[in-house]
């Protein structure tokens, strides 16, 4: 029985001739190369990440290089590339280029400045929201995808609508009666925990069975709650979240997390009910594998594609939904400089001082345009089924 | 060259893939006939290159990637390359009808029976709405689908395997064509339907008086039907003769080792013989003879020579030098 | 004490094994109807021997290999293996049986991890077995892949720079990892070339002779099911229509099923050929089984009787059952 102990000697294997060895990222870059659109959208993006991380140096700390809030009311309005006016001006308020790169607005403060500190707010708003869909998208998705057959019970429902009520009357400062809820939902989780363990339906009481009948496929739950939360105009409901919440740049990225995971939810529910009837998972199993490392080590590098595509294109939309929510006023607080902001600032000057809002209009539509195109070109290239089309 | 027996004549037919750099030559210059009235078959495997070889017949080649780099395809007189598409279009279908493996994908699910068997008749000819479904009928009827007439309004979806087959068959009849080309028809079928299939086009070819153009990798299937036979091994034809010749008296060490390979009942308890090695990527395919580095009779030469088909006469040919009786081959 | 012994040379028995899928309609997604697939098999698989299983697309003979891999669970009836009934075990209970029955697939395309190497893939099935990472693990993996005739330097390659008999080794070398006694073959030659067929059949039978392995034989191919098996079944919508020794079933066929399949194989050596006239099946009724034989409406000796009555196993020879009462009474 035991391998180990018998001998092996096999035919001859002849090795026919095979293509070259090439691995995964060679083949995925050799065909991302062919889309000249996409490579221009990569390199953008690099572009601006160089930029946002720089930004973030040279305009902050005590003695920034650029400092962005500097206000020089004497030189307000001034054009791009202009020369700054050196007699009026104390050494320290004299920019470090020696002009004006991109002109300064009705304060004096030099746009440049305010562009490279707005950008690494745009990036950190870009990543972290979509980061944060990604991940409850890829949570959600793969639960539905991967446990969607399994039913939720009564009792789960009551038990948690139970929980979330105490806990909510529990922060609202009635305790008392948070407390009472709290602990009766504890109270039935350990009983059932226990039952279920001793001896299965057997013990449980016939009044108590309406609770132990299964309410809902955890897949239904799921996916009419992303049916609902699709239905939401969501740019609204930041406005909304936002004008209650403090206004703080890292509210403004949870919200955006918040109600934009469902496209990434959807992707990863279709990809993992495909999978899930793939042999390969199934011959996992039957090695003896766990549902967990089903789920993470073999499922889900295959899954990760679109997900990574929705998220490139999602980046870019979160930077346009910042940048709206700071036009409006309900970004980021004013001394710190966005795009947004400085679009909206720029508004009021836009026949005197037309910079002010092309130099970030610019800009949103350069990097949006550029996410856009990297994300087209990703999708083409991990997407076989598209990748005729060229 | 050319008898007038002889329906279609490929010869020295060369097609290739360029992707990038890189050049796959899936038919590498075959030539063969098909007589009026005869079975003859392509047998060989995945990617051999013999699905090729039948689209570049119909002019069905994607270009690019895919490139006529060079041969004739003589149908009736004509030269099939030099056609141009509107000809092309007079021809498909009409003169030269194809059978696809995948029945459930070569019928377009949106519309019924009837509209799609009418569909084959009225590009080509012209007839009234009675007529048509009259002809669709006694298509239906020709192919063995029971109670035609109400089958006629049924959608792909609700025939079975082998029924959807028949109907991809009568839709290849619809205009009586000369030549049928079938890639692979009961590949996808049962074995029991499959039988059933291969006795329908035996008929049919009987009655009609078509010629088959049978593609297949079964050499069982082979046997069944074939009157010629023509084995394909990477983008050539090893060996080409009638049924017996290749069945009985096979020269090339390819098509030996295939006879050889089949399991059956006979050879229980013995080990099979099997071909060592895997087929050559189209891309990269060894120098001198493709088929060199899994022979059992490979010599030097055979890696350096392209070989030569060797006459047994009687129209058995094998690509073969080296097993030629009476002396080598390769002088 | 008598039944443990007579189970050590049985490796695998299945008794009355079903599994119904439901059809459901409506907007209520009633259900409307049941699906047969598995409709009361049973069978038994001795150590070191081959069983075939035979049938056409759609008979049912895959969703019995996943019952006894406990994919699926079975609706009813006993999935014994060395002597316990695997069928009611829950997930936990089956985990330290699951690595001694394993599988490979038809297609050994979707068999194989896309974005890992086959080294990592087979050595899931090391890991499972407790072997830690390090040079033991490698040792174990090349010796694998040897036996299986591969370089051990394919290990770090991934799945698409082999063919697909290339691959059908890997997936082989994948199920060995763990040591199974039992190796369920669902059609693991059909979706190969010809000429390769012939190299995995001979490995199978080299690795079962090698390693004592008793296969379950999935295929639609009664050439290679008569090479390769020791016992054979033929599967008709859901049930085994006749179960015999390998020789007698192709000597002696019963039932009329049985019949018409020796008859259609595409034979390249010219033998007698029994020509059986067949119906062909009609898609319509295919879902819902009426009363009586399940081979109604396609058989050429039917009766009256055939419509009505549930048709049970009769013996007509030693270890041969036949699902035909007028087969048997010849």
């Amino acid at each position: 029985m035991n391998i180990d102990e018998k001998g092996f000697n096999q035919d001859f294997q002849f090795e026919a001739p095979m293509a070259p060895k090439r691995t995964r990222l060679q083949e995925f870059w050799l065909l991302f190369r062919q889309n000249r659109l996409a490579i221009l959208g990569l390199f953008i993006f690099i572009l601006f990440f160089c930029c946002a991380i720089m930004g973030l140096f040279i305009t902050s700390g005590p003695d920034p290089l650029f400092d962005p809030a500097m206000i020089r009311l004497q030189e307000k309005l001034r054009p791009p590339l202009a020369k700054p006016n050196l007699d009026s001006l104390r050494r320290e308020e004299i920019p470090c280029l020696g002009f004006y790169l991109m002109g300064t607005d009705d304060l004096g403060r030099d746009v440049f400045a305010r562009m490279l500190q707005g950008a690494w707010v745009s990036l950190t708003v870009g990543f972290v929201a979509v980061g944060i869909s990604v991940l409850i998208g890829i949570f959600m998705g793969g639960v539905a995808g991967y446990f969607g057959q399994h039913h939720i019970r009564v009792d789960h429902i009551l038990m948690t609508i139970l929980l979330i009520s105490g806990a909510g009357l529990v922060m609202a400062h009635s305790i008392r009666f948070g407390a009472v809820l709290l602990c009766l939902t504890l109270a039935y989780i350990f009983y059932s925990f226990f039952t279920q363990n001793r001896s299965g339906e057997k013990s449980v009481p016939s009044w108590a069975k309406v609770f132990r009948k299964s309410a809902v496929s955890v897949d239904t739950l799921i996916m009419r709650i992303v049916d609902i939360m699709l239905c939401f105009p969501s740019f609204f409901l930041i406005l909304t979240v936002v004008a209650l919440l403090p206004a703080s740049i890292y509210n403004i990225m949870i919200v955006i997390g918040l109600t934009s995971w469902m496209g990434t939810t959807r992707f990863v529910r279709a990809e993992f009910l495909s999978l899930r009837e793939q042999d390969f998972v199934a011959a996992v199993k039957t090695l003896g594998a766990s549902n967990f490392r089903i789920i993470f080590r073999h499922m889900m590098p295959n899954a990760i594609a679109p997900v990574l595509v929705s998220a490139t294109i999602g980046i870019a939309t979160a930077i346009l939904t910042e940048a709206g929510l700071s036009f409006l006023g309900f970004g980021v607080p004013p001394p710190h400089a966005t795009w947004g902001n400085i679009l909206s600032d720029g508004k009021n000057f836009i026949f005197d001082a037309p910079w002010l809002t092309f130099i970030p209009g610019i800009a949103i539509l350069i990097v949006v345009l550029s996410f856009n195109l990297f994300g087209e070109g990703l999708r083409d290239v991990l997407n076989p089924k598209l990748r005729e089309r060229h | 060259m050319a008898n007038n027996n002889t329906l279609i004549s490929v010869q020295d037919l060369k097609v290739y893939f360029r992707t990038g750099h890189e050049c796959a030559r899936a038919v590498d210059g075959i030539s063969f006939e098909v007589r009026k009235e005869e079975t003859v078959c392509l047998v060989g495997e995945s990617g051999c290159g013999k699905t090729v070889s039948a689209l570049s017949i119909l002019g069905l080649i994607p270009t690019p990637p895919g490139e006529i780099a060079g041969g004739r395809i003589l149908f009736q007189g004509k030269n099939l390359l030099e056609l141009d598409e509107e000809d092309m279009q007079k021809i498909r279908g009409n003169r030269i009808a194809m059978v696809f493996q995948e029945p459930l994908t070569s019928l377009n699910p949106v519309f019924t029976i009837e509209d799609q068997i009418g569909e084959a008749i009225s590009i080509h000819k012209n007839v009234g709405a009675k007529e048509l479904r009259d002809r669709c009928i006694k298509l239906l009827k020709d192919v063995g689908i029971p109670s035609p007439v109400q089958r006629l309004k049924d959608y792909p979806h609700q025939l079975s395997g082998g029924q959807r087959q028949r109907v991809m068959i009568a839709m290849a009849l619809a205009c009586d064509p000369d030549l049928i080309i079938a890639d692979e028809p009961t590949t996808a079928l049962d074995v029991t339907v499959q039988a059933q299939i291969l006795r329908l086009l035996k008929s049919i070819q009987k009655i009609r008086s078509m010629s088959v153009l049978y593609i297949t990798h079964d050499l069982g299937v082979v046997a069944n039907i074939a009157d010629r036979v023509y084995v394909m091994y990477s983008g050539i034809f090893t060996e080409q003769g009638n049924t017996a010749q290749i069945f009985h008296d096979a020269r090339h060490p390819y098509t030996q080792g295939l006879l050889a390979s089949l399991p059956s009942r006979s050879k229980r308890g013995k080990r099979l013989y099997s071909i060592p090695g895997t087929v050559p990527n189209p891309a990269y395919k060894p120098a001198g003879c493709p088929f060199h580095p899994r022979c059992p009779h490979a010599i030097l030469t055979c890696a350096k020579e392209y070989p030569e088909m060797c006459d047994y006469g009687q129209g058995h040919l094998a690509r073969c030098p080296v097993l030629l009786e009476g002396g080598d081959g390769y002088k | 004490m008598e039944l443990l012994n007579k189970d050590k040379q049985i490796v695998l028995r299945v008794q009355n094994l079903k599994k119904y899928f439901p059809i459901r309609r409506g907007f209520f997604q009633k259900i409307a109807g049941w699906v047969k697939a598995v409709d009361d098999v049973s069978f038994e698989i001795e150590q070191g021997k081959t069983l075939g299983l035979v049938g056409e697309s759609g008979c049912g003979k895959t969703t019995v290999a996943r019952l006894i891999l406990k994919l699926l669970e079975p609706d009813h009836g006993k999935i014994i293996f060395r002597g316990s009934d695997i069928g009611e075990f829950t997930e936990k209970d089956m985990r330290p049986i699951r690595k001694e029955i394993q599988i490979v697939f038809q297609d050994p395309f979707g068999s194989l991890n896309p974005r890992m190497t086959t080294g990592l893939s087979i050595e899931e099935g090391l890991r499972i077995l407790g072997i830690k990472r390090g040079r033991k693990r490698k040792e174990r993996l090349e010796k694998l892949l040897k036996m299986v005739g591969m370089s051990p330097d394919s290990a770090d390659r991934y799945p698409h720079e082999f063919s697909g008999g290339q691959r059908q080794r890997i997936c082989i070398a994948r199920a060995l990892s763990v040591d199974p006694s039992l190796v369920v073959c669902d059609e693991p030659i059909s979706a190969l070339d010809v000429s390769i067929q012939a190299q995995i059949i001979n490995l199978l039978k080299d690795l079962q002779d090698r390693l004592g392995l008793s296969y379950l034989f999935i295929s639609h191919d009664l050439n290679v099911v008569s090479y390769l098996c020791s016992t054979i079944s033929v599967m008709y919508k859901g049930q085994i229509m006749e179960s015999a020794p390998a020789e007698e079933l192709f000597e002696n066929p019963c039932h009329p099923y049985t019949m018409s399949l020796l008859s259609a194989i595409p034979d390249p050596e010219p033998g007698i050929k029994r020509e059986i006239e067949l119906v062909e099946p009609d898609l319509s009724d295919s879902l819902i089984t009426s009363n009586g034989c399940n081979f109604q409406g396609r058989c050429s000796i039917e009766e009256p009787r055939c419509l009505e009555e549930k048709i049970g196993f009769e013996k007509v020879g030693e270890k041969h059952f036949v699902r035909c009462w007028k087969a048997a009474k010849k």
